[in-house]
């Protein structure tokens, strides 16, 4: 460090250094980069690498945690693609990225709209739509769900008091989709909140112009917030969607660890978890994992492809 | 819609809207707002009902007895009692209800530590050093983003069962010491690109070395980066449940969330009104930090989300 003394007090014929100061220098700065780094870097070899090419090894493998794995090729993976229970868990994860994902952030979409305006009691209102994504994805709000849906519940109640008689949703197959989409829909504030930050960001000018033109809320909507809106849009569908694949605690407390009834609640995370921690076929669940692994990368991908099409980054100098 | 009475005709698009038309629609904005500010509140409360409905529900409830619970949609208890938080607070199988909740607190107390002291300084190293690799380390970084841990717990659980850690909280926090949880080390990188160069640029010429610039310039600048990663952090923590499902087997050492699994397992008659009660004490921790620090939480998500 006294060399950067030295070069600033004797003014600027010595400010270019000698290369080989400037190499040293630069060497202490690579080594200053990696120690600081060091916590990020050990715990990404070691927790996250590591492990990553250790289950793609396990994949190839049978392995039940205490004889050495035993190399079977690919059977893992066409095993899993006759196995119904894989099937089914896989259909009712799709099911409900592609239901409850859509449905939670146009209800977002909406109630940020809604709260976009300079009224009172915005702040309390927007805290009190946030609360529910901080809290939705615990073991007690599963505890308070399966209490509201079971037979003679509260939601039956309901039901019945607008003569609908659909009984209990958690013991009825057709029902538990509907019943887990609302508990995703129910922790729309997350999104909504950015939603709300990227509304505030659109000029107020931009709707005024379009008011003396003549625009209606539909055109001005699909003309100026859609397209001001669509990188939030973009960041928030990415993460909601990769978040939707992993829903592991509420189906697990719902249906009690079984996925049941008839398999409806089998989540992917949850099948996975039934395979590799209460089968031990580590194997199996670890080929598992991968399929997940290259399903999300291929939605990610596909979400970052197709968004030269459809989110703009105008205007905001981005 | 969003038409702004209060705020002046701009200057930018004036040659767009003249000052006529804007005028006029200013006022008619404002012989409707009192009209639309009414149908607004009405709308937003009920809405606003809808949404806290279950969870007032979870607190009612968990004072009536379980008889009143099931198919009872009043948010009135009619024999409110604490009985059922008398059994939730017994705990299960011998091991009371406080050993949960403070073996969640160390977790999560534990966390915060963790996460405060290595994502801090593995961002100031992507925020702050030039060094070689640099933007390949942070491209992976962004990518474990977005990653399903899934893909690495089975190998983790493999060794920490080989080397005799499965039943500690080891497997739980190392983690957290390493800066494994990418978001937070994002949100901190993300503060610290805001904060002035020219802080540790004098610094350097001062003399000082990155040790001291990040611990005498940085981490006080970084305040409140810190808090809102420590919020998160915690409730996080507070509310895990697939690690500690994994690692924990002996109930003593089990954290709330697992707790209240096995205490709804081993109540299969049903006994809704303590479970309701055990899940509201569960929350508890979560809704004091909501309450406290709600505008943290909200405007910490509502920036992050902008600059992903």
């Amino acid at each position: 460090m006294a060399l950067i003394d030295e070069a600033t007090l004797t003014g600027p014929r010595s400010a270019v250094r000698p290369p080989d100061q400037r190499r040293r220098r630069r060497r202490a700065e690579a080594a200053a980069g990696y120690a600081f780094l060091s916590p990020w870097l050990l715990g990404f070899f070691a927790l996250t690498a590591g492990p990553m090419l250790a289950s793609l090894y396990l994949a190839f493998t049978n392995y039940n945690l205490f004889a050495s794995p035993e190399w079977v090729g690919l059977d893992n993976f066409t095993m899993l693609f006759s196995d119904p229970r894989f099937i089914q868990s896989a259909k009712v994860t799709g099911i409900y990225v592609l239901v409850g994902t859509p449905v939670k952030l146009v209800a977002a979409l909406a109630v940020a709209m809604l709260l976009n305006n300079r009224r009172r009691g915005q702040g309390l209102y927007r805290s009190v739509f946030y609360a529910p994504s901080l809290i939705g994805a615990s073991v007690s709000i599963a505890i308070v769900w399966k209490a509201m849906f079971i037979d003679q519940g509260i939601v039956d109640k309901i039901g019945q008091s607008v003569g609908v008689n659909w009984g209990g949703w958690v013991g009825n197959p057709d029902m538990t989709m509907p019943m887990f989409v609302l508990l995703t829909v129910w922790q729309f504030g997350a999104p909504m909140v950015i939603f709300l930050a990227g509304l505030k960001q659109i000029p107020a000018e931009l709707y005024e112009a379009a008011s003396v033109d003549g625009a209606g809320p539909v055109r001005k909507f699909f003309k100026i917030t859609l397209p001001m809106l669509s990188p939030v849009l973009f960041f928030n569908l990415l993460l909601e969607t990769i978040h939707s694949f992993q829903i592991f605690a509420s189906a697990f407390i719902i249906s009690g660890g079984t996925g049941g009834p008839a398999g409806s609640t089998l989540f992917y995370t949850l099948y996975l978890y039934q395979r590799g921690f209460q089968d031990f076929r580590m194997g199996y669940a670890s080929a598992m994992a991968w399929v997940l692994v290259v399903v999300v990368g291929i939605i990610t991908l596909l979400f970052f492809r197709s968004s030269k099409f459809w989110v703009h980054y105008s205007g905001e100098g981005k | 819609m969003t038409t702004n009475p209060t705020l002046p005709a701009t200057t930018g698009m004036a040659a767009v809207v003249s000052e006529e038309a804007s005028r006029a629609l200013r006022r008619r904005n404002r012989t409707t707002s009192r009209v639309t500010s009414v149908l607004f509140h009405v709308f937003v409360l009920a809405v606003s009902a809808v949404v806290l409905y279950p969870a007032l529900w979870m607190l009612v409830s968990s004072l009536k007895p379980t008889s009143e619970i099931v198919g009872n949609t009043s948010l009135v208890p009619e024999n409110a009692s604490l009985a059922n938080f008398a059994t939730a607070l017994d705990g299960i199988g011998g091991v009371s209800f406080w050993t949960f909740f403070w073996n969640s607190m160390l977790l999560g107390v534990l966390s915060v530590i963790g996460i405060a002291l290595s994502a801090s300084v593995s961002a100031y190293a992507f925020a702050r050093i030039d060094f070689p690799g640099r933007s390949l380390w942070f491209a992976l970084m962004i990518a474990t983003l977005l990653l399903p841990f899934h893909v690495v717990i089975i190998p983790q659980y493999i060794v920490f069962n080989n080397v005799g850690l499965v039943n500690t909280y080891v497997p739980l926090l190392i983690g957290k010491f390493l800066a494994a949880e990418a978001f937070f080390v994002f949100l901190m990188v993300q503060f610290m690109r805001n904060l002035p160069r020219e802080l540790d640029e004098a610094a350097r010429i001062d003399g000082a070395g990155h040790v001291r610039i990040f611990r005498s310039i940085m981490l006080p600048l970084m305040k409140p980066a810190l808090v809102t990663s420590s919020i998160f952090a915690f409730i996080w923590s507070w509310n895990d449940f697939f690690g500690p499902l994994l690692y924990l087997k002996d109930p003593a050492l089990y954290s709330l969330p697992i707790a209240l699994r096995l205490f709804v397992d081993q109540t299969s008659t049903s006994d809704y009104g303590a479970q309701m009660a055990m899940a509201v004490l569960a929350l508890i921790p979560v809704m004091l930090f909501f309450l406290v620090f709600q505008r943290y939480l909200v405007e910490g998500v509502a920036t992050q989300g902008l600059k992903g």
